[in-house]
């Protein structure tokens, strides 16, 4: 049975959710399953049946987080940048930074060291013109 | 506003965040094929029979009789074959190329292959052939010995790395216009372009490569698309259809290139009082089984050998053999990561040796503005070992951390570490570099084949071009690396993407300026037409180099480097565990200095990594741990705060100033948490510092 990821990419044309390992390990295919992250390479497509399903494309109401990726640095190549974004989407509010590093241990980037990421995080967390 | 220095908001951030960036594997074209790669599974010996376990109907299947010119990847020398003749080197050498266009049918074509196995070689000291040697002798070794009141010696092993990007290896070629179009994750376009005209027999002009968006390269990308490319073309050439090929992560990791395993031996003489007047130095590294990048590698080693520090007798001698394991190439650092690794390991333990503190060892031996290099090449007033090292040792407190961590599991230690900028000085002549800029009715468009691959290129570049010309920055283009469209500006490597091709467009825009004169970019379309200026690297007057002697200038510039690592050991399982790590890095000016950070926090991250994690286990000449479950790169709870700082020290030669600084905040995480470790009482000379080599080495210490 196809993997979700491939439903996604192949099927759908939806090629925001990347793979980058095949076997749970990277997080790059992170998507968001009934609102909880989980790794689409792991997952047979008939399992969402019924599920709500969002990917990258479809995540709406996330521009702030989205932004601050780009101008905090959590964005280097981008590959892993999506599945983080999901995950980070589905981290509870109000997540310190031992959650936020707890809640994103199954996504590996490579670029940044995580630092930007983090640094996205905390920008994204505090209200437009709060900080200035 | 001038842009150089600001957080300009990013060229190519967007796609990126929204998943509308299209990496090669979301590229698809009509009629588009999927291939293959049959390879080899014993390390050395004859092919003799090759048979497919399939009906071959709607198959297309190439092997080496297939490739329409040249059977090599044209890099330094032609010695690897694109497609195994006859005979393989290394496990996972490709032999056949296969093509469906039923990707799910790949999985399930079988290949049977007889061979003639011969022994491999598996130990770099003991190959029958010897890629690069290299040599560098200053001043008179038995002198400096003869003033020594203590020799020092000692060996240090570094093993594999895996580069690990994020996506894999992938390429799609088409067959177009008589020719060849290749789309691909790739670091140097015009690598892939040069080596595709050899291999295929094409007039320069029927090759077109087109960097895809790429997720991370690390190195990993430097040579690595030229052999990858190839086979896409070759079977897209056989088959008159687009061929795509992505690489799963197993493939990725059993085939592409590492990098190179090291063993450094060093002897030093030194005085009573810690200053070293006698340095003997041996490199060896394991280059693989064919040449590809190793003496460019080992060129990069053996020049940074020495660590930062100043003496007037030494001798360096760096050996690259060849062994029966897939090529080594490419990795962030280039060799240097491997040697400064050895020597400030090495450093720690001389401070051992005399009783003394290692800040004050340092200080005493480190390079100063003025100082001569192991080449004779003099330091200018940039040099700032000084300055790293005071910087960090003052923002960790360093003395009275060590003084706190004494007896504890717990270590604290540092690393001190230069990086050359740009290729070594006869290679940026070489290369001849050129870039070019296009005015548009509102400003300029930049052209360069130099790829953004997350480092922020198009950023920085824009952010040059922009100050020279006196626009506004969101004014500059940028043009993808395209070699229909872009010149030759040489590989996206080796820290040189923004001190030697924005040098190069800084003059491009500064020339732009003076033709333009008082017109606006629009009248000035309006009265004379297009306009394109297109400048060349030009050697600054006062770099001199000698490959033959080995002596002079070798690098335009230095970054220079500090590291500060604080390590725990769990008592019960001997797992390394970083608590922070505190990067101080001069690198002449930060154009972007969230792009600057970035670029010092990942490669530092990668550097704890190295250090402590990434292991590759070899068996019987492959990769034995080949996927993400076993080969462990940090996560985050791996990776510790990491404290960045930049410090400013102009290069005159640089943009604004500017230095390399993509590969060097690999250089020192490794020494530094090793040399943490070795504040417990444990003495250990071989990264990565695993649980089994920690216990080991604590077994046997004091």
């Amino acid at each position: 049975m196809k993997r979700l990821l491939d439903v996604l990419r192949e099927d759908c044309a939806l090629t925001g959710t990347k793979e980058g390992c095949g076997e749970g390990e990277c997080g790059a295919c992170t998507v968001l399953i009934d609102g909880e992250a989980v790794n689409s390479c792991l997952v047979p497509f008939a399992q969402v049946r019924g599920c709500a399903v969002t990917t990258i494309e479809g995540l709406a109401g996330a521009e702030a987080l989205q932004s601050a990726f780009i101008r905090e640095g959590g964005a280097q190549c981008g590959i892993c940048t999506p599945g983080m974004i999901l995950a980070a989407v589905a981290l509870p509010k109000g997540a310190g930074l031992q959650d936020i590093r707890r809640g994103l241990a199954g996504n590996i980037c490579r670029c940044t060291g995580y630092e930007g990421i983090y640094r996205s995080l905390r920008a994204a967390a505090i209200p437009r013109g709060a900080a200035d | 506003m001038p842009a150089v220095g600001r957080n300009v908001l990013r060229k190519e951030g967007q796609g990126k965040v929204t998943g509308a960036a299209k990496y090669v594997d979301d590229l698809s074209f009509p009629g588009m094929l999927h291939g293959t790669t049959i390879r080899s599974t014993i390390p050395s010996g004859r092919i003799l029979s090759i048979r497919l376990e399939f009906d071959p109907a709607g198959w297309v299947v190439a092997g080496a009789r297939d490739v329409p010119g040249k059977n090599v990847i044209a890099l330094i020398e032609d010695d690897q074959p694109c497609l195994a003749d006859g005979r393989v080197r290394h496990v996972a050498e490709p032999i056949l190329l296969l093509a469906h266009e039923d990707r799910e049918a790949l999985v399930g074509a079988r290949v049977s292959i007889d061979y003639d196995p011969e022994t491999p070689v598996y130990d770099p000291a003991d190959s029958p052939r010897i890629f690069k040697e290299i040599r560098i002798e200053k001043g008179d070794l038995g002198r400096g010995f003869s003033r020594a009141d203590r020799i020092v010696e000692g060996e240090y092993r570094t093993g594999h790395q895996e580069q690990l990007y994020i996506e894999c290896n992938g390429v799609i070629a088409l067959p177009e216009n008589g020719g060849i179009t290749v789309y691909g994750s790739l670091q140097c376009p015009y690598y892939v372009h040069k080596a595709l005209v050899v291999l295929l027999g094409l007039p320069p002009e029927k090759v077109r490569v087109v960097q895809t968006e790429t997720g991370g390269g690390f190195g990993g990308k430097e040579e690595y698309p030229s052999m990858l490319a190839g086979h896409a073309a070759i079977l897209a050439l056989k088959a008159g259809r687009p061929v795509k090929m992505v690489y799963d992560r197993v493939e990725d990791m059993l085939a592409t290139t590492k990098r190179h395993p090291s063993i450094v031996r060093h002897r030093t003489g030194v005085t009573a009082g810690g200053r070293i007047v006698a340095m003997d130095i041996d490199v060896l590294m394991d280059g693989g089984a064919y040449l590809t990048l190793s003496p460019v590698v080992l060129s990069r080693g053996v020049l940074h050998a020495t660590g930062p520090y100043r003496c007037d007798d030494l001798r360096v001698h760096g050996r690259v053999t060849m062994t029966n394991t897939p090529p080594n190439g490419a990795f962030r650092g280039f060799g240097a990561p491997q040697t400064l690794f050895a020597a400030e390991v090495h450093m720690e333990r001389i401070a051992e040796a005399l009783e003394m503190d290692p800040v004050r060892l340092r200080e005493l031996n480190l390079f100063r503005p003025g100082d001569t290099t192991a080449t004779g090449q003099i330091l200018g007033g940039d040099c700032s070992a000084a300055e790293v090292l005071r910087e960090a040792v003052a923002r960790t407190g360093f003395e009275a951390r060590r003084r706190a961590l004494s007896g504890t599991n717990a270590g604290i230690g540092l690393s001190l570490f230069f990086h050359g900028s740009g290729f070594t000085g006869g290679g940026e002549v070489r290369l001849a570099s050129r870039a070019s800029l296009a005015l548009t009715p509102t400003g300029a468009r930049i052209l360069v084949g130099s790829t953004e691959i997350g480092q922020g290129t198009r950023t920085i570049h824009a952010q040059i071009v922009a100050d020279a010309l006196g626009i506004p920055y969101e004014n500059v283009e940028v043009s993808e690396a395209d070699t229909a469209c872009v010149p030759d500006s040489g590989p996206t490597v080796a820290s040189r993407t923004c001190m030697v091709v924005g040098k190069i467009l800084e003059n491009c825009a500064l020339e732009m300026k003076a033709r333009l004169g008082p017109l606006s970019p629009a009248r000035y379309l309006e009265l004379h037409g297009p306009l394109v200026v297109t400048r060349e690297y030009e050697k600054p007057a006062e770099l001199e180099w000698s490959d033959e002697t080995y002596r002079g200038d070798a690098y335009g510039a230095y970054g220079w480097g500090c590291n500060v690592a604080e390590v725990e050991r769990d008592p019960d399982t001997f797992e390394i565990r970083p608590i922070r790590l505190t990067a101080v890095c001069e690198i002449g000016k930060a154009i972007h200095p969230t792009l600057a950070a970035g670029q010092i926090e990942g490669g530092t991250a990668q550097g704890i990594g190295y250090a402590i994690l990434e292991e590759v286990v070899f068996r019987d000449g492959a990769m034995a741990n080949a996927q993400m479950t076993n080969y462990v790169v940090p996560t985050t709870l791996d990776t510790p705060p990491i404290d960045v700082v930049i410090l400013e020290s102009a290069y005159p030669h640089g943009p604004h100033g500017a230095k390399g600084i993509g590969e060097m905040p690999i250089d020192g995480p490794a020494p530094a948490i090793v040399n943490a470790i070795r504040h417990m009482g444990v003495d250990l000379r071989q990264i990565p510092a695993t649980p089994e080599r920690v216990m080991e080495a604590s077994c046997v210490s004091p």
